[in-house]
């Protein structure tokens, strides 16, 4: 038999590629550098981060396919959808790095390993949102998935950092699995992973009952990581006993590459199913953000007050979701909103907690922050802006985000959606405001420890918040071509 | 709805799930019912013979070869896929085997990795 090899354009996956090489490249490096110097390691993943982004944004409006086997459907497209993706991820890793440094030299973590895991990471995650075939959204999964149990476990000899990892392996495993079955499931009804073949197939033949127990399970595989309850157990674990940085990138880079798993699945291969999911994912969203802001309150421990409130986030990202059933370039163009805007407030509030955390575990009550306004007025007034951001209150990110949110669930008659998403707004309203009450209102003895890196880092994002909450119609705009792209090349087939 | 031929290969593991715990629980049924018993106290002892156990069984091993083996894995699994390149040599185009070449070198980075990390010392 003639071998064919299928059509393959590196330029196109170039990001990815370049990430990965600069991660591979680091563990050699590693080998040849004497055991004093450790600095390459943070230059080397950012420049490659920064490579990447510059090659993803010249990609911008290209509408890309490459990796396209015989049956002429391509394995990955770099549409606007995916570069947009690309570019929250390459972000939140650019974010990571500056708020990392000081506390991997103070926890005695700082390995080179660290930036290469947290590099391969992001690999897996921008592959995620390019991916067009379920297998890929797979192997895109557990790319982004391993790193990320080593980076919970890496302070070892503290139970709690292990307690972490075999938590969040253990479920990830889990998950996993719950997942690939899904995905066998849907390959045994329609016999193909590619998703606009899938898509093809339904719309030939209709749904049956094997479809929808596969979509079902691709829906808790995805739910795992985006943490929406009920399947959010190991959230405040895995997140208090993780170093905080790893938590920062957590929190935010795993849970938007579950959503790019999502929106690909509910989106571009079963939106003919839009009756049978939209239920579910309207009841997982009030389910979470009950549970989410109600938990929240009750939390002494910062990190496990922000596990929560990420929970919760995960919740408002539902409603879009739920939108976009009925309304698919609203809903998942505010979710794209969302998951930006939350981006930059949840890495600035991380920002904060690591600068206040002064060994592993020490420093991460709530009470340490009591007093801090008099000793660090600007870095205070950030944190409490942030918090503002968080509950939603304008002019911030948060806020426009919602407004977003909350506008297209209204476009789509989710109405009672919505009035859970504002009510559980005002709850969360009590406990990100009281950490603000107890920056200003209290004498105490905390101390930030920071320096330039994460002082610029928090800077930054205080005022990409401000700017999203003052202008959004610039990233709205964004969001709105990136989803079109998608769409569009899904009617294409 | 006629079930296509997937669904209809299912039915065997059906009956596996509903057969096997039948085969297993049997056995075991009738020896409960059939088997005479006199217990004592020597024959409740968790070992019925052999030597009194010294110290505490939950010590630490070390189980230096762990590393070996996943690390064999992957090397066993390299084997795996470099098969059917070699089987089709004569035919790849030049970008098959480039592909092959970096896919031996990527494991070569790893192993270079574990190399300098000290793993394969044995101590």
């Amino acid at each position: 038999m003639e071998f064919t090899p299928p059509e393959i354009n590196l330029l196109i996956v170039a990001p990815v590629l370049i990430i990965m090489a600069a991660g591979s490249l680091g563990m050699v490096i590693d080998l040849f550098m004497p055991d004093g110097k450790k600095g390459w390691a943070v230059w080397l993943a950012a420049i490659g981060l920064l490579l990447a982004l510059a090659q993803n944004i010249a990609l911008w409006n290209g509408n890309y396919e490459t990796f396209i086997p015989q049956n002429g459907v391509a394995m990955v497209v770099m549409d606007n959808f995916a570069i947009f993706l690309n570019a929250t991820f390459l972000l939140t890793g650019l974010l990571v790095i500056p708020l990392s440094r000081s506390y991997l030299q103070r926890t005695g973590l700082e390995k080179p390993e660290y930036y290469m895991l947290l590099l391969f990471s992001i690999s897996g995650m921008m592959l995620m949102g390019m991916a067009n075939d379920l297998i890929l959204v797979f192997l895109a999964l557990e790319v982004l998935s391993i790193p990320l149990y080593i980076m919970c476990g890496m302070l070892w000899p503290r139970p709690e950092s292990e307690e972490s990892a075999m938590k969040y392996f253990l479920l990830g495993a889990f998950s996993s699995a719950i997942f690939v079955f899904g995905i066998a499931l849907v390959y045994g009804a329609t016999t193909t992973t590619a998703i606009p073949l899938i898509f093809d197939a339904v719309a030939a033949n209709g749904l049956n009952a094997m479809i929808v127990t596969g979509l079902a399970f691709l829906m808790v595989g995805a739910g795992f990581k985006v943490a929406a309850v009920p399947f959010h157990m190991w959230t405040p674990d895995v997140y208090e006993g993780a170093p905080t940085p790893v938590t920062a990138f957590m929190s935010v880079g795993a849970k938007i590459a579950g959503f790019a798993a999502l929106l690909r699945v509910l989106m571009l291969a079963l939106p003919q199913a839009s009756g049978e999911w939209v239920t579910a994912v309207a009841v997982l969203s009030t389910l979470t953000l009950i549970i989410g802001n109600v938990v929240a309150i009750r939390q002494g421990n910062i990190k496990r007050m922000l596990a929560y409130s990420s929970i919760a986030h995960a919740g408002y990202i539902l409603i879009a979701v739920a939108a976009a059933a009925d309304n698919p370039s609203a809903g998942v163009s505010s979710a794209l909103f969302y998951m930006f805007a939350y981006l930059f407030t949840n890495l600035g509030a991380f920002g904060m907690v690591i600068a206040l955390e002064r060994n592993y575990g020490e420093g991460n009550l709530l009470d340490d922050f009591k007093g801090l306004a008099k000793r660090h007025p600007w870095l205070s007034l950030a944190m409490a802006y942030f918090m503002l951001s968080l509950t939603g209150i304008p002019p911030t990110g948060g806020f426009s985000a919602k407004f977003y949110v909350f506008g297209a669930a209204i476009e789509a008659e989710l109405y009672w959606l919505v009035l859970i998403g504002v009510i559980t707004s005002v709850i969360s309203g009590y406990y990100y405001l009281r950490v603000v009450y107890l920056m200003y209102m209290f004498d105490g003895e905390g101390q930030l420890i920071t320096g330039r890196a994460l002082q610029f880092a928090v800077f930054v994002m205080a005022i990409s918040t401000l700017v999203l909450g003052l202008f959004p119609e610039g990233l709205f705009n964004l969001t709105a071509e990136a989803t079109l792209s998608a769409t569009r090349l899904l009617a294409g087939g | 709805m006629e079930g296509t031929p997937v669904q209809n290969d299912w039915y065997f593991i059906l009956l596996f799930v509903v057969l096997s715990p039948i085969l297993a629980a049997v056995p075991m049924l009738i020896n409960y019912l059939l088997g005479p018993r006199k217990p004592n106290f020597i024959k409740q002892q968790t070992y019925e013979c052999g030597v009194e156990t010294v110290g505490d069984a939950w010590v630490q091993f070390k189980v230096q070869y762990y590393i070996y083996a996943l690390v064999f894995v992957i090397f066993d699994i390299e084997a795996v896929f470099l098969f059917p390149v070699a089987a089709a040599y004569g035919q790849l185009p030049l970008f098959a085997i480039g592909a092959a070449v970096l896919f031996i070198l990527l494991l070569a980075d790893g192993l270079a990795y574990a190399w300098g990390r000290g793993v394969l010392e044995w101590v």
